[in-house]
């Protein structure tokens, strides 16, 4: 059972990225990979700033916008060069890694002696429910917000950007600040999954983002396959159904360890997976005609 | 309200394909004129119309609006004056937004996107006025996806939001091309009525002579980049029908 629960908070901890691609991928219409750089960004600010004893509610907003300026960067590169979104996500990417570890200084730094989001406010006596309560909040918080945001003037905007970009640039919007802005959005909900992953498994890793990106994806399928099953229209549900994709992509894969599937065939079992369910809706539909 | 001064464009400069879709073209269109441009292919109406947009920039000469020098303002900053409709229907709404955000959008064509909602039950009442302007039984549908409208449809209601705010310049482009004969003419008409009810100065390209015949308070045929016929006044309301089909004969 623990190791469903442990999938379950796993899940509310990558919330962040399942968003932030959702950001990025399904209202912006932008491929962006910053997120295995701007992921570990996260964790890597917030290990250094914990182990200096700063507070959790001083290191939260500071991981947000270390993320969002990796993700203006990338915005930047995209529209102001006129690069590729995916080449440069790639280049950012790329050298966060060099930045991650300079700022780490070292590739691992553990948790010894700092007090965690989690220490700080023991709401229950058991420390995994404790967690899940915590993060339950933070992850509705979130979800709230971006949601407010998406129904705001600014927020319709910004889906427009994605949708119609003749339109609302005829509408009087600039569209390339426009993308800057929703990829530092993005990177900084990514970022904000690093801070929260790093304190949940105790240490920061340089290696910890590789191919987290797929997470995110996997996330927006499950739901978007939900979304269009349901013919959901409510930004809310939707902004929901992300959430509950992020879960169900952690719970699949806890399933898959506990029925004894080796662990370094994980990454494998994980792509199989994302193909398997990118692929459902044609599969089902080519036998029936 | 627009003028061009010596305006010059040449695209593919310096290849063996260069092609000079403007040759220095000087045209002055007065508060409340309603200009209508004819042309074959590649005589640069579109391109005409785009410099007033600001989609593409000049390479020689200037862009005025309403006494503002816009030469080197990017599309989105002069949609403070101008309105835009395009000749594909899906470019000028959002398709995956509904019916009221594309209206909220276009009502703060010239204002701020801001962090409030907008979207409010007064908002709605007056985009329900609004739209029951075109008799089309859309005041009801309007949290419909744009997408699920048909191209005449949406160009109408391309054509209401234009005036969703302050407009002084509209400029319509082939906006019936991809349309049906009669929702061509129900775009065309309404066209007519809010140029003439808001006061609005505006260019419209078409290839329908008809509407060209119809339409508008002066008449100007393009060729090669150049301005051929500039026909207005009394002496458009003159020219026959026959007249401007022997233009292209």
């Amino acid at each position: 059972m623990d190791f469903y629960l442990t999938a379950l908070l796993q899940g509310l901890c990558f919330s962040g990225i399942a968003l932030g691609i959702y950001i990025s991928m399904k209202i912006f219409n932008i491929p962006d990979i910053t997120t295995d750089g701007s992921y570990t960004l996260g964790g890597a600010v917030t290990a250094l700033l914990l182990t200096h004893q700063q507070p959790v509610y001083i290191v939260l907003p500071l991981v947000i916008l270390a993320g969002a300026l990796a993700g203006a960067i990338t915005g930047l590169i995209h529209t102001r060069l006129k690069v590729n979104p995916l080449l440069a996500g790639i280049l950012v990417t790329y050298s966060l890694y060099s930045i991650n570890l300079t700022l780490m200084g070292r590739s691992n730094i553990p948790l010894i002696g700092t007090t965690t989001l989690f220490d700080k406010l023991p709401l229950l006596a058991d420390p995994n429910r404790n967690t899940g309560i915590i993060l339950s909040f933070i992850v509705l918080l979130i979800t709230l917000l971006i949601g407010y945001l998406l129904k705001t003037d600014f927020g319709l905007a910004m889906r427009a950007t994605g949708n119609s970009e003749t339109m609302i640039r005829a509408l009087g919007v600039n569209t390339n600040s426009m993308k800057i802005a929703g990829l530092a959005l993005a990177n900084g909900l990514i970022a904000l999954s690093g801070y929260l992953m790093t304190q949940f498994q105790g240490f920061a890793d340089i290696n910890m983002g590789i191919g987290i990106v797929i997470t995110g994806l996997g996330s927006v399928i499950i739901a978007e396959t939900v979304i269009n099953w349901l013919r959901i229209t409510s930004a809310w549900l939707s902004l929901a159904m992300v959430i509950a994709g992020a879960i169900a992509f952690q719970m699949v894969l806890a399933v898959t360890l506990s029925i004894g599937v080796d662990a370094n065939l994980l990454k494998l079992v994980t792509a199989v997976f994302v193909l398997l369910i990118v692929s459902l809706p044609r599969l089902s539909f080519s036998k029936s005609s | 309200m627009i003028a061009l001064n010596s305006v010059h464009k040449v695209f593919n400069k310096g290849k063996a394909s260069a092609v000079t879709a403007i040759n220095n073209v000087s045209l002055n269109v007065a508060a409340g004129e309603f200009v209508v441009i004819v042309g074959s292919n590649g005589s640069g109406k579109t391109t005409l119309l785009n410099l007033v947009a600001g989609s593409i920039f000049t390479d020689a000469g200037s862009v005025h609006i309403d006494g503002n020098d816009v030469t080197r303002m990017a599309d989105h900053q002069r949609s403070k004056w101008v309105a835009r409709v395009f000749q594909n229907p899906l470019s000028g709404t959002a398709p995956d937004l509904s019916i009221i955000d594309n209206f909220r959008l276009a009502a703060i064509r010239t204002q701020r996107k801001g962090l409030s909602i907008g979207v409010t039950g007064n908002f709605r009442e007056k985009v329900r006025q609004h739209i029951a302007t075109l008799g089309m039984g859309l005041e009801n549908k309007l949290e419909q996806p744009m997408g699920t409208l048909s191209g005449g449809q949406r160009q109408a209601l391309t054509l209401v939001m234009s005036v969703m705010d302050s407009c002084k310049v509209l400029l319509l482009d082939e906006p019936t091309a991809a349309l049906d004969p009669r929702s061509a003419d129900t775009v065309m008409r309404t066209a007519d009525k809010l140029i003439h009810d808001f006061k609005l100065t505006s260019i419209l390209i078409t290839h329908n002579l008809k509407d060209a015949y119809q339409y508008g308070t002066r008449l100007i045929q393009m060729q090669e980049g150049t301005i051929l016929r500039d026909i207005s006044g009394s002496d458009k309301s003159l020219l026959s029908q026959n007249e401007i089909f022997n233009w292209f004969s």
